[in-house]
């Protein structure tokens, strides 16, 4: 017994190393997979305070850009409203989720923090539980598709964002119904990839890709990205490609969060037979 | 005594805040950030309770990553160039190190400048593998911690630079 008490005073130092170090391993694991990262995230009463003290700083700076982005939603809004009496096929426009019978409520919300030079990215917002917000809802902006909520505290939410090597988002061809998983390489922050695209999909470069309508976090018909190169993988099966973002996830402000009132009836129906 | 405490409290939240707020932003040719908040681990005083030492390492390095969003990763890094920084020390600086008396201000440039770099390289390597956390893409690790190093060494040799008290 004494020897032991001795062994352990004289490797104290040791032995605290090696506990705190299993102990950040573990929380590193745990942020590698989905829902696991539970104390260490910036979406705290702490951090979420001090990015937004920070971001209403900083946010002053960026109000001309912020204007012209609403201003151009804007303008592409009304010419879907004043142009829908006339023809009734908009082609040029993407699916407005508004269309759908009321199934997607939208809300906004403003970015207090984002990075994207990390291998697995998050943005943290201004909204929380208060806000009725809860994870698994898509975060959108006017250009395109941003993340999903995957943490959310009383006042603030975390956002895995699409510049996340652990994302899969459900994706597909603008023009067929051919469909893919979007993930990311972790390389540059305005290039995506798509794959498990069937090779039978007639793809060419410059084509639109949209979110596809069987995940439950986003409608069908949210802009993605144009198609800047593809190949084949390994299996000669699939395509693999690049997809260059609309949006810049450099430079996001403002954001809406999508909520999918069907989200639990359809994961219910989906998990039937399993 | 309290004095340094002081200044050790002081330096942990201000150099947390520089890091969080303004560093982490600054994504020079993309991906290359400084890493500056472990030079409260490189100027920690000589003459300390290594568990405590150790501990708040730890304690850093989780600030950071609740920060950063990052799981982890800069709280396995900082503890562990916590606990080898003796070695780091004795190596760099040799017979000084012996009798307990190094004072950073007073040392030869090369021997601080060995010391520096040998903890920021560890820390970088270790914070990167654990970050991408795949060994296929071992480049993409060595490039970013190279780099980031280089980056990170230049800032901590110019803030201590700029906050030394040495009056001549």
């Amino acid at each position: 017994m004494q020897q032991i008490i001795n062994f352990l005073i004289r490797n104290k130092t040791f032995l605290l190393f090696s506990l705190l170090f299993c102990i950040s391993l573990i929380f590193t694991f745990q942020s590698h997979s989905y829902h696991k990262s539970k104390f260490i995230n910036s979406a705290n009463f702490l951090t979420g305070g001090v990015y937004e003290s920070a971001n209403n700083i900083g946010g002053y700076f960026g109000l001309k850009k912020e204007n012209q982005i609403l201003l151009e939603e804007n303008n592409r809004l009304k010419s879907i409203l004043f142009n829908t009496k006339t023809s009734e096929t908009v082609v040029d426009t993407f699916i407005d989720s508004s269309l759908y019978d009321g199934n997607y409520i939208l809300k906004a919300a403003q970015v207090v923090k984002n990075s994207y030079s990390l291998t697995n990215n998050y943005l943290t917002i201004n909204k929380g539980k208060k806000d009725s917000i809860k994870e698994e809802f898509g975060v959108i902006t006017s250009k395109g598709i941003v993340g999903i909520l995957d943490k959310v505290s009383p006042n603030y939410g975390r956002v895995r964002s699409i510049l996340n090597s652990n994302i899969g988002i459900n994706a597909q061809l603008k023009k067929t119904n051919h469909f893919g998983i979007l993930t990311w390489n972790g390389e540059s922050p305005y290039i995506v990839q798509l794959i498990d695209l069937p090779k039978q999909a007639p793809v060419v470069v410059g084509d639109t890709i949209i979110t596809g309508g069987l995940s439950t976090i986003f409608p069908k018909g949210i802009p993605i990205g144009t198609v800047t190169s593809f190949k084949t993988d390994e299996t000669e099966n699939y395509f693999e490609i690049d997809v260059e973002l609309f949006n810049d996830m450099t430079n996001i402000g403002h954001v809406y969060i999508i909520e999918n009132l069907d989200a639990t009836e359809i994961s219910n129906l989906n998990n039937l037979d399993e | 005594m309290n004095n340094a405490i002081t200044t050790n409290i002081a330096r942990f939240i201000a150099l947390v805040l520089v890091q969080v707020l303004v560093l982490n932003h600054i994504n020079f040719l993309g991906y290359i950030n400084p890493y500056v908040y472990i030079l409260f681990i490189i100027l920690f005083p000589i003459k300390n309770n290594r568990l405590l030492f150790v501990f708040l390492a730890f304690l850093l390095g989780l600030t950071v990553d609740m920060f950063s969003d990052s799981g982890g990763i800069h709280a396995a890094a900082s503890v562990t160039i916590a606990y080898i920084r003796p070695v780091v020390l004795k190596f760099s600086f040799g017979a000084i190190y012996e009798h307990q008396t190094v004072k950073f201000s007073n040392t030869d440039v090369g021997q601080r400048l060995t010391y520096f770099l040998i903890i920021i390289l560890i820390h970088h390597l270790l914070l990167f593998s654990l970050e991408i956390f795949n060994i296929s893409k071992i480049i993409l690790i060595l490039k970013k911690a190279l780099f980031s190093s280089i980056f990170t060494l230049i800032l901590c040799i110019l803030i201590t630079v700029l906050f030394s008290r040495k009056t001549k």
